[in-house]
């Protein structure tokens, strides 16, 4: 059943000046019938909210903004129930808004291309995301696992790596005009450059001074602030697709649909994170890294250059870190703030893993994506992230060195 | 350049209320982190729950605001001992991601559609705080050396709010110099000593972030009634930052720390505020390096710098003393 529905928009007479600026819109189904509680955001274009309008029961949304300007508006997908935009990468609007002016928004709904095959192929749809999903935050997560592993430093600041990665790979694109894969390339590797920019200009320096780890920590929390906040400056608030492949259509296989880009996705994050396992098992680099992350004493008396192994290591995590801030931008569009988003599910699937070890981190991010999705099946989307986090804080209750950890004392 | 109004909105907001709810929710991370050593970064969790907890009962309940507060300290009582009970044995960097994630949770709960309801979802709920207001002493009119003067209302919020500010000092003043207080330091330099000497240093623990989470839970109250709302969104970890620049700034460890961190922290950030507010409308700054929207992100900026740079270069802050911080996870 392909039904259209469209957000009907309601002429208001604005008179200008003695009328407060706002917008407003009506949100009906394919029969005409007003959705409720939609949840629509505005936020200024630099990213602060405005606030949130719901639909009444005729389905109705107001909100007033405090001024002129320019604005955006998401619609809260996960609220829309069983409808779908007709374009899902138009969930965000960008619109300026004049003096007295009641803006009027448009987001057709029409059902989507997904075909509900009953609860199996509900399922395996949700499984398919979550393998993505979970090879995206793995492909972030290893590099926060090793930084720690070899360093002792928890990086409150890789999430603004992953960020990183996709900005960079979006100006390259959109901005350079080179095509996404080229600017992958690029991407990736400016980000494994800012890793090692920031372990020979930050990190490393700080070690040498004898700074403890708890100040590092602190440091690692202002640090994303400050660059989190750069970005903003820098990007603006707007969530902003790449130039290719921005939107897909998906196809049938057999009882899931698919798009082409979320399968090449899947296909490259294993293809690279085979290459990262392989790459620590038999490469000499590789073996330096478990060395160093298992005991850095012992590794460097045994005549290894902790202090190289420790620049490769963030060479690496920046650069895995970028790219999978490109693959999640060719998911969900660059943002901002994306990667501070995707921080604590790597902390959630870094600790389930085994804090330290990369392997653990492969797994126990694979594990957390897969988590979060399918945990849609009984619980409302909107809450996904929240069993998560519960689960970090249940997996350290019961076995605190996670699945591959050895067991120490963490008391 | 007015230098008089950047100047006089400084002072204010030095006085102000945003000075007085950091100053608390930093009294309280003083106790976890500066006298216990608990890396707690999920304070505003326990200022969310205090907010909450006055806006819910009043909205939805229907009860006054008094028993509101009750209702509040009851929820953060709760959140301490929910986080506290499996946590507290972790390793202080666990303890971090644990705190952090656990505020994550508080907001994401309150911002759900299956609670708005309850919580008001994303918007959040308004005018609950008329109680507090209408027994206002103060006659309409405003109060305060000129040009510093603020309304009957501003002057009754500010006059409570940094009434429980001193009080806030004052217990904790007098708790860290009883036994109590030293147990509390002796878990932050050694816990095996502390456990070897017959100390539950697991129940010390609890009872620090207990008392460090109710002091966040005022915190809270004084935000909520404030503004007369409460918005999930404001919850966010950044607040939580905030207060750690306030405490690390005043001094850790030490009891007025907390208190004029947050009031130098507030009028820096007001007067910079202004500063590049005025620089960018007298086209000082080209718009095309800086418009009006982005002077108030280079706030969070600064704040992140500052938190690198206090941390780096002097941990104890402008009072504190450097011997009372060097805590590790790794000894």
């Amino acid at each position: 059943m392909v039904g259209v529905s469209i957000l009907l928009a309601t002429p208001v007479a604005a008179q200008a000046g003695d009328e407060a600026e706002g917008v407003r819109g009506t949100i009906v189904d394919d029969d005409d019938e007003p959705v409720q509680g939609v949840e629509i955001t505005v936020s200024h274009a630099d990213g602060e909210t405005v606030g949130t309008a719901t639909t009444g029961a005729d389905g109705v949304f107001e909100l007033e903004v405090p001024g002129p300007g320019d604005y955006t508006a998401t619609i809260d997908v996960d609220t829309l129930g069983d409808l779908t935009l007709r374009n899902p990468d138009r969930a965000t609007l960008e619109f300026p808004v004049r003096e007295g002016q009641e803006r009027t928004l448009l987001f057709p709904l029409g059902e989507g291309d997904r075909v509900v095959g009953g609860t199996l192929g509900r399922v395996l749809q949700l499984l398919v995301e979550g393998i993505k999903f979970g090879l995206i935050i793995a492909m972030a997560a290893v590099g926060l696992s090793l930084i720690f592993g070899t360093t002792g430093l928890i990086n409150f600041a890789h999430g603004e790596m992953v960020t990183f990665g996709a900005l960079a790979g979006w100006y390259v694109n959109v901005n350079l005009g080179l095509h996404l894969i080229p600017a992958t390339a690029v991407a990736v590797l400016a980000g494994g450059l800012a890793g090692t920019a920031l372990d020979r200009g930050l990190w490393r320096p700080l070690r040498r001074r004898g700074t403890g780890l708890i100040a590092l920590l602190v440091i690692s929390i202002g640090l994303g602030l400050l660059v989190r906040y750069v970005f903003l400056y820098q990007f603006g608030g707007n969530t902003r697709p790449f130039a290719q492949y921005a939107v897909q259509r998906a196809v049938d296989l057999g009882p899931i649909a698919i798009a082409p880009k979320d399968i090449i996705s899947i296909a490259l994050s294993l293809v690279v994170l085979a290459g990262v396992g392989v790459a620590l098992l038999r490469t000499r680099a590789g073996k330096a890294m478990r060395a160093v992350a298992d005991n850095p004493d012992l590794a460097a008396s045994s005549g290894i250059d902790v202090d190289r192994v420790i620049l490769l290591v963030w060479f690496f995590g920046g650069a895995l870190a970028a790219f999978g801030g490109v693959l999640l931008g060719l998911t969900e569009q660059v943002s901002w703030q994306m990667g501070v988003q995707l921080l604590l599910l790597m902390f959630a699937g870094v600790i389930l893993g085994g804090l330290g070890t990369a392997f653990g981190a492969l797994v126990g991010s694979f594990v957390v994506g897969l988590f979060i999705q399918l945990s849609t099946l009984v619980v409302a989307p909107e809450l996904k992230n929240v069993g998560a986090l519960a689960i970090l804080i249940l997996i350290l209750l019961v076995r605190p060195q996670g699945l591959l950890g050895q067991p120490e004392r963490l008391g | 350049m007015d230098w008089g109004l950047i100047f006089e909105n400084g002072l204010k907001a030095g006085v102000g209320d945003f000075a007085a709810v950091f100053a608390l929710a930093a009294i309280g991370l003083n106790v976890h982190f500066g006298y216990t050593g608990l890396l707690n970064f999920g304070q505003v969790g326990f200022m969310a729950v205090g907010a909450y907890g006055i806006a819910v009962a009043v909205t939805y309940l229907g009860t006054s605001l008094w028993l509101g507060l009750l209702v509040g300290l009851a929820a953060s009582v709760v959140l301490a001992l929910l986080l506290g009970l499996p946590t507290l044995r972790l390793r202080a960097d666990y303890l971090a991601i644990v705190t952090i994630a656990a505020s994550e949770i508080v907001r994401l709960m309150v911002r759900s559609v299956s609670l708005r309801e309850y919580t008001g979802g994303s918007s959040g709920l308004t005018q609950f705080a008329d109680d507090f207001y209408a027994i206002n002493p103060f006659a309409p009119g405003r109060y305060g050396i000129s040009p510093i003067t603020f309304t009957e209302r501003q002057t009754w919020l500010l006059l409570v709010a940094w009434l429980a500010v001193a009080i806030a000092a004052a217990m904790v003043f007098v708790l860290m110099r009883s036994p109590w207080g030293r147990v509390l330091k002796s878990i932050r330099e050694d816990e095996d000593a502390a456990r070897s000497l017959g100390k539950n240093v697991y129940w010390y623990k609890m009872q620090s972030l207990l008392f460090g989470g109710v002091l966040g839970s005022i915190a809270g109250f004084v935000l909520a009634i404030s503004t007369q709302s409460v918005q999930p969104d404001t919850f966010s970890p950044d607040l939580t930052f905030f207060a750690y620049v306030v405490l690390i700034l005043g001094g850790t460890a030490r009891v007025l720390g907390p208190v004029v961190g947050a009031m130098i922290f507030w009028m820096l950030l007001s007067a910079t505020d202004n500063l590049l507010r005025q620089a960018v409308r007298q086209e000082y700054i080209p718009t095309a390096i800086m418009d009006g929207v982005q002077v108030g992100q280079v706030r969070f900026m600064l704040v992140g710098l500052a938190l690198m740079a206090l941390m780096a270069y002097r941990p104890q802050g402008i009072f504190g003393d450097r011997r009372e911080i060097e805590l590790d996870v790794r000894r």
